[in-house]
């Protein structure tokens, strides 16, 4: 007996003469015999939780990850601090063990949770709704483009700056694939979204345009300007921003932006070598009952008392079908969670502090490099908490010197822009120190 | 009721430092442009540590998992979630990858990562698998790329339909859209199924494929599956596998021997990954053969005893979310296939069908049942008669919360009038299956007694039921805060 599966043998019989069969196999015996598997079931025996402890443990120390390693590589996920608490919390399992909360008034933790989520996102970004979660900030993305083009149904070009993250980018092309639209990337400049390139492309078919900021490069692209061309050619404004940035940053709305999307993975959630990481979607009113996902809003019960529930329906696939305005189903609410738990440690105050310590952080750091003499600086553009720097030599090797020497080096830029050879792409979080800093630069200074 | 975290919130107050530092600390107008700065801060909360993990702690204690009790929700598979797989993902060894690493020091998440691709190929019959798609409705949407891919890459562009049934779950028909297909809607007959003619006069040069649920939302297995798939393949079409419903058929039979050629399975509910209040979840999808070249990529590669990425694929459909799958999820959906062994997945689908025939067998006399008194996994049934007696299915789901019960799905399948649906899932005992059914019957006398009582409920809980229509009405999507 399996300690999964409670039936005992006897209580087997017991269900079967309740049933009126004689053995379990009747009940699949309208699976037709040619279907069948038979012995052939090629998987390996079952383990002991023991057994299993032991290979898992086997497993992960063949890899050598971020608690062991110091990092410097970011690219679109981020090595924040997470203070112990959001682990604490998460794994509280009425809340991780719970399914999507249709049942409201057994689920009024998520849902408050969720609500507190949206006015985060809110506040942080400035814009008036939030829904409760995408899979990342790629999809967030991509789906926001696609909410665009079906809110104005006359137009169908979007353009995108070359300066988002290349991901970001591939997903948004394969989400648009079955649909009917002119997908237009304009190639940055200087590794800034090229203004000009943008405002000749706009025109009365433009449906969006989109930029992230700060942008893969890790530079501060004027939102203003780009929010304001956008909407005087009718086209909305997408901003893909990093939530941390925001403690410093200009919010997004202040610059026009109809959507802010990314990918929130840095405020409390773990690296996991990709994912589950969280994307974030936020907007304006007017397209509001349009959102992608599930919605808390707040309402009351029968005898007035205040309460959350999942709201605007509508919009979603269980009600609309195929005519819904994403197919989303599931989120990432556990991971929006540990991000409300997150912003709710740093507060009000914190989110400053670790923004403002990225960005000094970062600035030291590419000072350093810039003294070694053997970097250069890529773009000389003010930039948040990643940069890249310049030098002729194999970055990948170098990467792999540093490896050894306990750090994980940066993103070389040539993997996605071949004419960027000798690209790398710093970025530095809170969880940096001087000396951690100081040492990285001599290696990495030495290993040119 | 709870206070939100910003009415907690006192100014001054905290649960967070950093570190000192010896670098030199600018200012944010030091560093930045004017223009770039944030000029009024965001109004997160003032609180401390343990504020904070009060608060939560007690949001949690008005939050139901299953964990907490029986949680027989339809197609939504809720086992228990085993607590290794939660104790073995939180190693820092797969927490801390980043996802850029070199391969070589990723080498375990690689092997987990290409071990789990032949194992989810093993159990569902297919020939590659994806392990990309971050749930269910972006494996479907993936899938069908990978169907659109296929045609186009052989110059039939006629393909511009997908045949659903009506009984199919929502994402279906909304991937399908989302992936630019037309949707031709199927009739159930008279037994729940794939009407095989109606099938036969709809499909045809313009078919793209047939998206299929087996067993299906009814918890029916589709048995003329082989004639569907004759026909669909017959005609030029392909067929794609909703995994949704795939614990019904662990090591019992395959996707890929009925006939599919894309499948896609959801983690989260045959693998017990916990379903986290709404995710996140994983929906690999797995291809046959013909369709390799289509999938997502990067794929893992064995080289040696080296494992490594590979981004060359001649027609993929690109990526469908970033970098390489919801890790951490399959990680522990890896650590459940290795603790049941194959032997143990034969006897999850054998006692999870077990288990809802037999509450099936202990409801029919109460309540309808429109389609028999066999199933396979899950089984719906009708409050049809409760409803002629004066309390609707809505209140009889509300009326299990009064009983400390989750809910089955209700009014889910569309083609059941007051249905709710029924997955009681292999992980509960008879006691457990005895109990919820004896509340059913119960809940029924209630009706015959009093079903201004059971439209009401719940009465026990933390909140009473909320006015849904007023929360759509009038939107309030965030805290309003006190200027």
């Amino acid at each position: 007996m399996h300690k999964y599966i409670p039936n005992t043998e006897a209580e087997k019989k017991l269900m079967m003469e309740q049933i009126g069969i004689n053995s379990i196999s009747e009940l699949f015996s309208v699976i037709p015999e040619n279907l069948r598997v038979g012995d052939e079931f090629n998987l390996p025996s079952g383990m002991s939780e023991q057994e299993l402890i032991v290979h898992m443990r086997e497993l992960a120390l063949t890899n050598i990850s971020a608690y062991d390693l110091k990092c410097f590589l970011g690219a679109g996920t981020y090595d924040h601090f997470i203070p112990a608490v959001v682990g604490a919390l998460t794994s509280r399992s009425e809340f991780y063990t719970a399914y999507t909360p249709y049942q409201a008034e057994i689920s009024q933790g998520m849902l408050q949770a969720i609500f507190e989520y949206q006015t985060m996102v809110c506040e942080l970004t400035g814009m008036e709704a939030a829904n409760a979660s995408m899979y990342d900030g790629v999809s967030a993305t991509a789906e926001a483009c696609a909410i665009a083009l079906v809110s104005n149904r006359k137009r169908n070009k979007i353009i995108v700056s070359d300066s988002v993250q290349p991901e970001t980018r591939e997903v948004i092309k394969t989400y648009m694939n079955g649909r009917d639209v002119i997908l237009l990337e304009i190639p940055f400049v200087n590794g800034e979204t090229d203004y000009e390139a943008i405002e000749e492309a706009c025109d009365d078919n433009t449906v969006a345009v989109c930029i992230q900021s700060p942008n893969f490069f890790g530079i501060i692209e004027d939102m203003d300007r780009v929010g304001e061309i956008s909407h005087s050619y009718g086209a909305a404004f997408i901003v893909n921003t990093d939530l941390i940035s925001l403690g410093i940053l200009k919010p997004p709305a202040e610059a026009g932006a109809d959507f802010v999307v990314g990918d929130a993975q840095p405020l409390g959630n773990p690296m996991a070598f990709g994912g589950p990481h969280l994307g974030y979607f936020a907007t304006s009113g007017k397209y509001i009952r349009k959102m992608p996902g599930r919605i808390v809003g707040e309402t009351v019960d029968t005898e007035g008392n205040k309460g959350y529930v999942l709201t605007l329906q509508a919009r979603e696939q269980h009600i609309r079908r195929e005519k819904a305005t994403s197919n989303i189903c599931s989120n990432h609410a556990l991971n929006a969670l540990a991000a409300t738990i997150y912003l709710s440690l740093v507060g009000k105050e914190g989110i400053k502090e670790v923004a403002l310590r990225c960005a000094n952080n970062a600035r030291y750091t590419q000072q350093k490099l810039l003294e070694t003499g053997k970097f250069h600086d890529m773009f000389n553009k003010p930039f948040f908490k990643e940069f890249a720097v310049e030098s002729n030599t194999d970055i990948g090797k170098l990467n792999k010197v540093l490896h050894k020497k306990g750090y994980i080096g940066g993103f070389s830029l040539e993997k996605k822009f071949p004419w960027l050879k000798g690209g790398w792409l710093i970025a530095v979080t809170e969880r940096r120190s001087k000396a951690d800093i100081d040492d990285f630069v001599q290696k990495a200074g030495d290993a040119v | 009721m709870s206070k939100l975290i910003f009415e907690m919130s006192r100014p001054g107050r905290r649960a967070f430092n950093l570190p000192e530092t010896d670098i030199p600390q600018k200012s944010p107008t030091e560093l930045f442009d004017s223009r770039s700065i944030r000029k009024i801060d965001a109004r997160l909360p003032e609180v401390s540590e343990l504020d904070v993990v009060r608060h939560f702690t007690e949001l949690s204690n008005r939050n139901f998992g299953v964990d907490s009790g029986f949680y027989p929700l339809g197609s939504c598979t809720m086992k228990y979630n085993p607590k290794i797989n939660e104790k073995v993902a939180s190693f820092e060894g797969f927490t801390d990858l980043h996802p850029h690493q070199p391969a070589e020091s990723v080498q375990g998440a690689l092997k987990l990562m290409y071990n789990l691709e032949k194992y989810l190929a093993e159990i569902t019959g297919m020939d590659y698998i994806s392990l990309q798609p971050s749930a269910g409705a972006q494996g479907e949407m993936a899938g069908l790329m990978v169907i659109k891919a296929y045609h186009e890459e052989r110059r039939d562009k006629a393909r511009t339909k997908i045949l659903i049934p009506d009984s199919a779950h929502g994402t279906n028909p909304a991937s399908a859209a989302v992936a630019g297909f037309d949707i031709v809607h199927i009739k159930s007959n008279e037994k729940g199924l794939v009407d095989v003619d109606e099938l036969r006069r709809l499909s045809g040069k313009d078919t793209a494929g047939l998206m299929l649920t087996n067993p299906n939302t009814l918890g029916l297995f589709e048995k003329d599956i082989i004639e569907a798939a004759k026909i669909i393949h017959g005609c030029g079409g392909l067929l794609y596998y909703d995994g949704a419903n795939a614990n019904a058929i662990l090591g019992q039979t395959r996707p890929g021997d009925m006939g599919f050629d894309v499948v896609h399975l959801n983690l989260h509910k045959t693998f017990t990954t916990p379903h986290g209040g709404g995710g996140p979840g994983a929906g690999p999808i797995g291809v046959k053969k013909k369709l390799h070249a289509f999938l997502p990529v990067p794929w893992i590669e064995k080289r040696g005893s080296k494992y490594n990425f590979n981004y060359k694929k001649s027609h993929s459909i690109g990526k469908v979310k970033s970098l390489y799958g919801n890790f951490l999820v399959l990680v522990r959906a890896y650590a459940y296939i290795r603790t049941m062994g194959k032997e143990g997945l034969k006897q999850v689908s054998e006692n999870a069908v077990l288990n809802a025939n037999y509450m099936l067998s202990r409801l029919k006399d109460t309540y309808d049942v429109p389609f028999g008194d066999r199933c396979m996994h899950e089984f719906v049934i009708s409050g049809e008669k409760q409803k002629k007696m004066g309390a609707n299915t809505l209140g009889i789901a509300k009326r299990l919360l009064d009983y400390g019960y989750h809910p089955p799905t209700i009014y889910f399948p569309l083609i059941v009038k007051e249905a709710m649906m029924i997955e009681p899932t292999e992980t509960e005992s008879k006691e457990t299956l005895d109990e919820f059914v004896d509340v059913l019957l119960k809940i029924n006398a209630e009706i015959e007694e009093n079903p201004e009582m059971v439209n009401s409920a719940p009465h026990t809980t933390v909140v009473r039921r909320l006015d849904e229509v007023q929360a759509a009405r009038n939107p309030i999507l965030k805290y309003d805060f006190p200027e």
